[in-house]
C-alpha cells in the first residue's frame, strides 16, 4: 500500500473538491456547516465523526441525495451543480445496503448496466467479474433473502463496482455485520480497493475502523471538519480537544501558559505544578495538556529529572488479558488512566489497588491543545 | 391465548350472544335467499323450493349478461383511474414531511366519512345540465364570444350558435364518476401504507446506480409496492362492483349496474327467487376476488421478507 | 489540504442564497405532485361544498348567489316528515350503537382470550357482514322479516325494530374490529397482577379489562353510530312506510329534483358526522399518547 506511506497524501490530484458546502435543512438546520475538502484519486477517505456530525449529509451530497444549500462539489474539477445522482459517475454502498429484494442477486449486480445499454455478452462477462471480485462468484441465481447479511453486503458492493465508478462511497457499510466479520471485512475492503484502483469514500463512527482502514481522514464534529489527516497523524497530533478525546482515549489536563523561551514553553499545571513542553504555535493562555495512557510509565521510585511526573494512588485495575488499565488518583482526586502490557505471563497483578506509585510521561509524548 | 376449557363459563357467556345473533340475524336471512335461488315464483309472494337451476341459467341470457359486462368494466375503470390518481397521491403523501403526513392523509380520508347518499346527490347538483360545470363553460362561452367579437370575428359564430350544455348526468360517464369520487379514498390508503413502509434507500440505490426517475418508478417503486397495489385493486373493485346508489342516482337508462336489476327483482318486478339467484352471483365475484387477492397476496409476501 | 479555515469567520451571508434546492427524493416538493393533490383536493371536496353553501343561498333555482339566508333550514325544520325521518334515524342509531358495542366487545374479548375448535369459520364468518355487497345483505333482509312475518304494524319505537336489527348486525362485526385491535396492546401481566391481588374473573374484568377497552369501546360505539346513521342501501330494504329514516327520505326527494331543503338538511348531516368523526379520532389518538407513555 504506497498511499498510506505519504502521510496525507498530498501528492494525488483532487478528484473530488469539496467547496465550502453548507446544507441547512428546512432554513433553519445546519447540518454540514462551511466543509472545504479534497479528496485525491485513489485515496480510501474517512468521514469519521459521532452521530449527527454531518458526515451521512456530506456523503449523501456527493452522491447528489442532497443539494448543498451553499458552495459546490466539484468531480475532477468540473461542477456537480444540477448533475442528478443517476448522471454522476460516483456509486453508493447503502447502509442498508439496499439490495432489491425482487430481483435476483445477478439481476442487482447488472441492473446499472442494463441502464446505460451494455450488450449482453459484456454485461454476463463483467457481472461475473464482480460477483468473483467480492468471492460470491455462483451466487448470481440466488434471491437476496437466501443471502447473509454479509453476503447481501457483498452484492451491493458488487452492483456498484460493476459501474466501475470514479468514486465509490460506502455509508457506514459495517455497522450491521458483528464483531468478527467486520474485522474480515475491513480487511477485505482495503484489499478491494488495492485491486480495482477506485477513489473509497467510507462514512463511519468507529474510530478503530477510520484509522485501520483509510489513508486520510476527516474528523467531523457539529457539521464542521475539525481535522483532516493520516490515522498516525490524527493520532499522534490531534489538534484539538475533540480530535484528541474522539480518536482513542486521552488524558487531558488544563493549564496555562506562563512562559516562552526559545523553542520552550513553560506552562502552569493544576495538579503537576510548571511544567516545560516543546513550543506550540499559538499556544498561550488556557491550553489543554493531553497524554495517552500508553505513553504513561508508573514507577515505585521517582523517574527522576526530564519526565514529567506526579504521584498518586491507584484506584481501579482493569484487565483486559493482554493489557491492562490502571487508574491513579492523585491527592486532589483527579484520576488519571495507564495502559499497560502485559508482557510476561503472570496470574498475579504486578500492581495492585492501594499501591503508590509515581507516573510520569516524556515530555515530547505531550500535546498541547489549543481548540 | 388461553384453552376455552380453562373457563367455559366465560367461553359460553361471551361467545353464545354475539354467535347467536349473527347465526338468526344474518346466516339465516342470507341461506333463506341461498335457498330461494333454487325456488321458483308462484304467485305474487309464493316460492315452492324446488331446487332449480332455472334462475341461474337465466343469469346467463344475453340481456342479464351484458349487464354483468357491464358492471365489471364501469368497475374495472373506476379502479384504473382510481389507481392512477391514487398512485401519485399516496406517493405524494408519504414523502411529505412527518408533521404534514396525518393532515394529508385526512383530507383525503375526510370525504369518506361524510353520506354515500349526500356526496352522490352533491355530484347531481355540479354535473346536471343547469349545474356547476355547465354553468362554468357557458361563462367560458360568453367570454369566448365577447373576445371573438372584439377581435372582429364575431359573425362567424366560431364557438356555435348557442352554447349547448354537455350531458355530463344521466349517462355511463356520470356513473364512473361518480364510482371514481366515492372509491378513491379507499384506494390510497393501502397504497400509502405499502409506500410508507418502503425503505426510500431503494429509490436511492436505483437513481445511483443510473436509472432515471421513470425507470426507477417502474423497475423498482412498482414491484416493491406489489402488495399494496394489489389491495387497494381489491378494496376499490368490491365495493363498486356492488354498487346500487351511485348508477341508481347518475346513471341513465342505459347504466344499469348488477345491483341495480337486484333491486328490481325485489322492490318491483317481484321475483325474488332471480334476484337471490343474482345476488349470490355477486357475491360468488366477491368471494373470487378476496380469494384471489389471499392468493396473490402469499404470493408476494415471501419477496417482501427481503 | 484544505480544512475550512475557522479563524476566519464563516461568509454565509455574503455568498448567494440559493433557494432550497429540491432534491430527487423531495417528491413532495415536485409541482406536477403538488397540482395532482390539489386536483384529487378540488374534485373530492368542490361538491360538497357547493352543496354547502348553497343551503345558504337564497334562490330557488339554486344556480347563482343571491344572498344569504336561513330560509331553507326553517323550512326543513318545519317539514314534518323530514323531522320525522331525522328521529328515527337517530333512534336507530342510538340503539344499534349501544347492542353493537356490547356484542363487539363480547366477539373481541372472545377472540383474543380464547383458543377453541371453531375459531376461524368464527373469524371468518365475523367477517362476512363487513365484505359482502350491501345489496345482497339488504335483499336478505328483507327476504328474512317477510319469511318470519315480522310485525310491522307495532307502536313507535317498535316498528324501527327490523331495522335496528339489520343496523345491529352490519354494525357489531366493525366494533369488534376496532376493540381486538385496542386489546392486542393489552399486557396479560396486567390481569395476572389483578388476580395475584385476589381479584375474581369478574372483578379483573370489570376493573382492569373494561377500563382498557375503553376507548376501543368508544371508538367503535361512534363508528357504529357514523355506520348507521349513513346507512341508506339495507335500511331502504328493511324500511316500511311508517318507517322511513332520514336516508331514505333523502333518497325520495332527490329522485323528484334537487332542493335548496335537502342541501339544509344534508349540511346537518355532514356537521353531526363531521363532530362525532372528529371525536372518534381524538379519543384514539388520546388512548394511542397514553398508551405510549405508559409503554
Amino acid at each position: 500500500m504506497t498511499e498510506s506511506a505519504g502521510i496525507g497524501g498530498a501528492g494525488g490530484k483532487p478528484i473530488i473538491s469539496i467547496r465550502e458546502v453548507s446544507k441547512i435543512f428546512g432554513g433553519a438546520v445546519t447540518a454540514v456547516d462551511d466543509v472545504s475538502l479534497d479528496i485525491h484519486e485513489g485515496e480510501f477517505f474517512a468521514l469519521l465523526g459521532p452521530s449527527g456530525c454531518g458526515k451521512t449529509t456530506l456523503l449523501r451530497m456527493l452522491a447528489g441525495f442532497e443539494i448543498p444549500s451553499l458552495g459546490q462539489v466539484l468531480l475532477d474539477g468540473q461542477s456537480l451543480d444540477g448533475v442528478p445522482p443517476n448522471k454522476r459517475p460516483i456509486n453508493m454502498v447503502f447502509q442498508s445496503y439496499a439490495v432489491f429484494p425482487h430481483m435476483s442477486v445477478f439481476d442487482n449486480v447488472a441492473y446499472g448496466l442494463k441502464i446505460t445499454g451494455v450488450d449482453k455478452a459484456e454485461t454476463m462477462a463483467r457481472v461475473d467479474e464482480a460477483l468473483e471480485l467480492v468471492k460470491l462468484g455462483g451466487f448470481g441465481g440466488r434471491r437476496p433473502d437466501q443471502l447473509s447479511g454479509g453476503q447481501r453486503q457483498r452484492v451491493a458492493l458488487a452492483r456498484a463496482l460493476v459501474k466501475r465508478p470514479r468514486v465509490l462511497l460506502l455509508d457506514e457499510p459495517l455497522s450491521a455485520l458483528d464483531a468478527k466479520l467486520r474485522e474480515a471485512m475491513q480487511l477485505e475492503l482495503v484489499r478491494l480497493r488495492e485491486t480495482v484502483g477506485i477513489t473509497f469514500v467510507i462514512v463511519t463512527h468507529d474510530q478503530a475502523e477510520a484509522l485501520s482502514m483509510a489513508n486520510r481522514i476527516a474528523v467531523m464534529e457539529s457539521g464542521k471538519v475539525r481535522q483532516v489527516a493520516g490515522p498516525a497523524e490524527l493520532y499522534e497530533y490531534p489538534n484539538c480537544r475533540f480530535v484528541a478525546d474522539f480518536i482513542g482515549k486521552m488524558n487531558l489536563f488544563e493549564g496555562r501558559v506562563t512562559g516562552l523561551a526559545g523553542n520552550q514553553i513553560t506552562v502552569q499545571v493544576e495538579g503537576l505544578g510548571e511544567v516545560t513542553l516543546p513550543a506550540v504555535e499559538q499556544a498561550e493562555g488556557e491550553v489543554g495538556i493531553a497524554v495517552r495512557p500508553e505513553k504513561l510509565r508508573l514507577d515505585r521510585e521517582d523517574p527522576g529529572a526530564g519526565r514529567i511526573a506526579f504521584r498518586g494512588r491507584v484506584s481501579e485495575v482493569a484487565y483486559y488479558g493482554d493489557t491492562s488499565n490502571i487508574f491513579i488518583t492523585d491527592a486532589a482526586g483527579r484520576a488519571v488512566s495507564a495502559n499497560i502490557q502485559n508482557e510476561a505471563r503472570r496470574t498475579d497483578s504486578h500492581v495492585a489497588v492501594g499501591d503508590d506509585l509515581w507516573c510520569s510521561w516524556d515530555p515530547q509524548d505531550t500535546l498541547v491543545l489549543t481548540g | 391465548m388461553e384453552s376455552w376449557r380453562r373457563n367455559p363459563l366465560v367461553f359460553w357467556v361471551i361467545n353464545l350472544p354475539p354467535s347467536l345473533w349473527l347465526l338468526f340475524f344474518f346466516l339465516i336471512p342470507l341461506g333463506l335467499i341461498w335457498i330461494f335461488s333454487f325456488g321458483e315464483k308462484r304467485g305474487v309472494v309464493d316460492i315452492e323450493i324446488t331446487w332449480t337451476l332455472a334462475n341461474y341459467l337465466r343469469a346467463m341470457d344475453p340481456l342479464y349478461l351484458q349487464i354483468f359486462a357491464k358492471s365489471l368494466w364501469f368497475t374495472a375503470i373506476t379502479t384504473l383511474l382510481c389507481l392512477a390518481v391514487g398512485f401519485p397521491i399516496a406517493f405524494g403523501i408519504s414523502f411529505a414531511p412527518a408533521k404534514w403526513k396525518p393532515w394529508l392523509l385526512l383530507a383525503i380520508i375526510l370525504p369518506f366519512w361524510t353520506n354515500l347518499l349526500i356526496r352522490t346527490y352533491a355530484l347531481i347538483a355540479v354535473l346536471r345540465t343547469r349545474g356547476y360545470v355547465n354553468f362554468t363553460l357557458e361563462w367560458f362561452w360568453d367570454q369566448g364570444n365577447w373576445l371573438l367579437a372584439l377581435l372582429g370575428l364575431g359573425q362567424y359564430q366560431l364557438l356555435g350558435a348557442q352554447f349547448e350544455a354537455l350531458p355530463l348526468l344521466y349517462n355511463n360517464f356520470a356513473v364512473v364518476f361518480g364510482l371514481v369520487y366515492v372509491h378513491l379514498p379507499f384506494t390510497v390508503l393501502p397504497l400509502y401504507a405499502a409506500l410508507e413502509r418502503m425503505d426510500s434507500s431503494y429509490i436511492e440505490a436505483s437513481l445511483d446506480l443510473g436509472a432515471g426517475q421513470f425507470r426507477t418508478f417502474f423497475t423498482v417503486v412498482v414491484p416493491l409496492a406489489k402488495a399494496g397495489i394489489i389491495s387497494a385493486v381489491i378494496i376499490t373493485f368490491i365495493p363498486a362492483l356492488g354498487s346500487f346508489l351511485t348508477p341508481d342516482l347518475l346513471g341513465g337508462t342505459d347504466s344499469q349496474m348488477i345491483a341495480n336489476v337486484i333491486e328490481r327483482q325485489f322492490k318491483s318486478a317481484n321475483d325474488w327467487p332471480f334476484g337471490a339467484a343474482l345476488s349470490f352471483i355477486l357475491m360468488y365475484a366477491t368471494f373470487f376476488a378476496l380469494a384471489l387477492r389471499a392468493l396473490l397476496a402469499r404470493g408476494s409476501s415471501s419477496m417482501e421478507a427481503a | 489540504m484544505s480544512v475550512a479555515d475557522e479563524a476566519t469567520p464563516a461568509p454565509v451571508l455574503r455568498r448567494r442564497w440559493r433557494r432550497e434546492a429540491i432534491g430527487p427524493l423531495d417528491y413532495s416538493r415536485r409541482l406536477w405532485l403538488r397540482l395532482t393533490f390539489l386536483a384529487a383536493l378540488v374534485f373530492l371536496y368542490a361538491p360538497i361544498i357547493t352543496l354547502i353553501v348553497f343551503s345558504f343561498n337564497d334562490s330557488r333555482r339554486n344556480i347563482v348567489w343571491r344572498g344569504f339566508t336561513f330560509k331553507y333550514y326553517e323550512k326543513a325544520l318545519g317539514n314534518e316528515s323530514l323531522i320525522e325521518a331525522f328521529t328515527n334515524s337517530l333512534t336507530i342509531a342510538l340503539l344499534s350503537t349501544a347492542a353493537s358495542v356490547v356484542l363487539g366487545a363480547m366477539v373481541a374479548v372472545l377472540l383474543w382470550r380464547f383458543r377453541f375448535p371453531g375459531k376461524a369459520p368464527l373469524e371468518g364468518a365475523m367477517a362476512l357482514p363487513i365484505v359482502i355487497p350491501e345489496i345482497c345483505m339488504g335483499v336478505a333482509m328483507l327476504a328474512f322479516f317477510a319469511r318470519v312475518g315480522w310485525p310491522s304494524d307495532l307502536i313507535w319505537p317498535f316498528n324501527l325494530g327490523s331495522i335496528i336489527i339489520a343496523h345491529i348486525s352490519f354494525s357489531f362485526p366493525f366494533v369488534a374490529m376496532v376493540v381486538r385491535a385496542r386489546l392486542a396492546n393489552f399486557n396479560r401481566e396486567l390481569e395476572e397482577a389483578a388476580k395475584d391481588l385476589g381479584a375474581s374473573e369478574w372483578e379483573t374484568f370489570r376493573d382492569v379489562l373494561i377500563p382498557f377497552m375503553r376507548p376501543g369501546l368508544v371508538a367503535g360505539g361512534l363508528l357504529a353510530f357514523t355506520l348507521s346513521l349513513d346507512d341508506f342501501v339495507i335500511t331502504f330494504f328493511t324500511s316500511g312506510p311508517d318507517t322511513v329514516t332520514f336516508p331514505v327520505k333523502v333518497y325520495s326527494m332527490v329522485r323528484f329534483s334537487v332542493t335548496p331543503e335537502v342541501n339544509a338538511a344534508s349540511t346537518v348531516l355532514i356537521v353531526i358526522t363531521l363532530v362525532l368523526t372528529a371525536l372518534a379520532m381524538w379519543l384514539q389518538n388520546r388512548s394511542g399518547q397514553k398508551a405510549e407513555e405508559l409503554g
